[in-house]
């Protein structure tokens, strides 16, 4: 079959690789009709997240038909379902599992004892996404194997797109978790850095839920605006004060909530901190670069709460610790738990209460894919969401 | 903002360079004083080492993956001052006149250089502008966004996720 392969640093190709089969009981064999490019496949292409060998298959946003079900899966699906596939895997009877942790769930990963070893105890199994996290072949394929597909999976009816329902696997929820774990209030501000694919699910799951005011940062003008199509007031960060604005718009205070949707990767501005962060990170003395995390923790009202679905690798530095101590500040973050909330999504938009779609600006078939990297990365030619067709 | 190709030929011969300024600042840093007896500079062996610090430092903003031109500028500019102080030591007196002729010829050479890829930076970023397109139709929503506040306020918030009431702003008993 055909997939995009990690090769090494902005080196994906598209190349055939062997069909999947299935290796456990539990698993499934969907054939991929529709695949998206992630945020946070960025962090794997530009190779600042560690963990990736040459010949993985990228991808962990995606959905399709089941074409082969292993015994122990059948009880829950069967060929020709139409199911999109969580980026988390998980097993359904762990602790964690018992509690909707999903994302950290005790089984779902192989490579238990390399994770375990680098973050003291490992986390769930991830399409696409490192070994760190089971080294699962990921999604931008034909096919992919579903391991314990009785449990990972959503099940979608007739009657919606690929396009309507596609997100339910990633960037939905993840948006709707990190506005959730804010536990919004009708008086709050939220303020939500980054108006990627993530930023905008965030901002309209802001809306829903009540938010007084959604506050959108973001330098790249056709982001901006598609912030503020769904209600959001935009800061451009390099035309304005981050802080200055946010202090003017919620009368000196400070947002209650604040909600990190770039990860590791933020950009440098003027500001001495982000040019200490990109020089670190060239000499590998950093990993990841914080300059997002420490506006928040600066700018946030005191015992408000910091929300962080932005992804981070590993080390950052120079990090305000004390500032966030003495403001007792509450810090929620994490992969997304995705089946904890795909039902409840999956009916809102049933009812058409959201079209998620609205953020695609880019469809094309998966052999444009290593192009389409570029094009996402560097925000060219418009581009916010990337869909892929096998 | 700043619309930067990575990877393309002007930018990876802006990251050759970035490694270039590092070697050469290494080296002047390290080596100060043996290049300053060399082109009989002998006073000059602190200046030497403070153009090597800066050249590790742009060496450094040129690696880090950013927008190459403003980086580009400040090598240009400090192969201006090299060559300034290079042709102040350039003079009848100076016994070592020979090196400093040589130094001058190879700063000029990698001044071409430099102007040559930033150009070609220019030009492509100008080659890549096009109008931001408008999506400000793009809601996702189905009524303006003013009128989908609090739409899905009766949604469930798992225990886990709540905000102690003590934490909470909204005075407690309103809603
Ligand atoms: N927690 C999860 O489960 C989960 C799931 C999906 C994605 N993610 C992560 O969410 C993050 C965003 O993903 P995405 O798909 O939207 O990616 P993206 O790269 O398209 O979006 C990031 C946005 O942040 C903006 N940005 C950069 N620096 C900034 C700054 N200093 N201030 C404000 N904005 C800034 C960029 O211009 C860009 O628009 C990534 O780190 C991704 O890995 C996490
Ligand atoms: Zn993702
Ligand atoms: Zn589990």
């Amino acid at each position: 079959m055909k997939a995009l392969v990690w090769h090494g640093t902005a080196d994906i190709r598209y190349d055939t690789v062997p069909d999947p089969e299935i290796e456990q009981p539990r698993d499934a064999i969907v054939k991929v009709t529709s695949c998206a490019i992630c945020g946070s496949d960025l962090h794997l292409y530009d190779h600042v997240m560690p963990g990736m060998e040459k010949g993985d298959i990228m991808g962990h946003e995606f959905m399709g038909e089941v074409v082969d079900v292993g015994a122990e899966a059948k009880s829950a699906l069967k060929v020709g379902d139409r199911v999109v596939v969580p980026f988390t895997i998980w097993c359904g009877e762990c602790d964690q599992c018992r509690r909707g942790n999903y994302s950290v769930c005790e089984r779902s990963n192989r490579n238990k004892a390399m994770a375990d070893k680098l973050f003291g105890h490992a986390t769930a199994g991830l399409f696409g996404y490192t070994h760190l996290t089971g080294g699962y072949a990921g999604g931008q394929a034909e096919y992919v194997r579903v391991p314990f597909a009785d449990r990972t999976h959503v099940k979608i009816p007739d009657g919606l797109s690929d396009e309507q329902v596609l997100f339910l696997g990633d960037i939905f929820p993840t948006g709707w978790q990190a506005a959730a774990q804010c536990d919004i209030q009708p008086t709050d501000t939220v303020a939500i850095w980054g108006c990627g694919p993530v930023g905008q699910m965030t901002i309209r799951s802001a809306v829903l839920l009540g938010a007084k005011q959604v506050i959108a940062i973001d330098r790249v003008p056709e982001r901006l605006s598609m912030a503020k199509a769904g209600g959001a007031i935009t800061i451009n960060f390099e035309e304005e004060s981050v802080v200055e604005r946010l202090n003017e718009l919620t009368g000196g205070k400070g947002p209650e909530k604040c909600i990190d949707a770039v990860g590791m990767e933020a950009h440098a501005t003027a500001t001495l901190d982000s040019i200490y962060d990109r020089a670190k990170q060239a000499l590998m003395l950093e990993s990841d670069r914080a300059h997002v995390l420490r506006e928040m923790m600066y700018v946030c009202r005191p015992a408000g709460t910091l929300s962080i679905p932005g992804v981070y690798g590993g080390l950052i530095d120079k990090v305000p610790f004390g500032m966030s101590m003495n403001k007792g500040l509450t810090w929620r973050m994490g992969q997304t738990h995705v089946n904890r909330w795909t039902d409840g999504l999956l009916r809102r938009i049933q009812e058409g209460q959201i079209d998620p779609s609205f953020v695609i600006t880019h469809s094309v078939g998966l052999a444009e894919g290593p192009g389409m990297y570029e094009t996402f990365r560097d925000k060219r030619d418009g581009c916010i969401k990337v869909v892929l067709k096998p | 903002m700043a619309y930067y190709r990575r990877n393309s030929s002007a930018d990876r011969m802006a990251r050759g360079l970035g490694w270039f300024s590092i070697g050469l600042g290494v080296a002047e840093l390290v080596a100060a004083r043996r290049l300053a007896r060399w082109m009989g500079m002998e006073d000059q062996a602190g200046l030497i080492r403070a153009y090597g610090a800066r050249e590790v430092a742009t060496g450094v903003g040129l690696l880090a993956m950013g927008d190459a031109r403003p980086w580009m500028w400040g090598r240009i500019a400090g192969d201006a001052l090299d060559i300034a102080t290079l042709a102040a030591a350039h003079h009848d007196g100076n016994p070592r006149r020979e090196n400093v002729a040589t130094a001058l010829g190879t700063v000029a050479a990698v001044t071409a250089l430099d102007v040559l890829c930033t150009a070609m930076l220019h030009r492509e970023e100008a080659a890549a502008w096009t109008p931001p397109p408008d999506y400000s139709d793009r809601s996702g929503l189905p009524r303006p966004p003013t009128a989908m506040r609090g739409a899905a306020k009766d949604a469930p918030i798992p225990a886990d996720m709540r905000t102690p009431d003590i934490l909470r702003f909204e005075p407690v008993g309103a809603n």
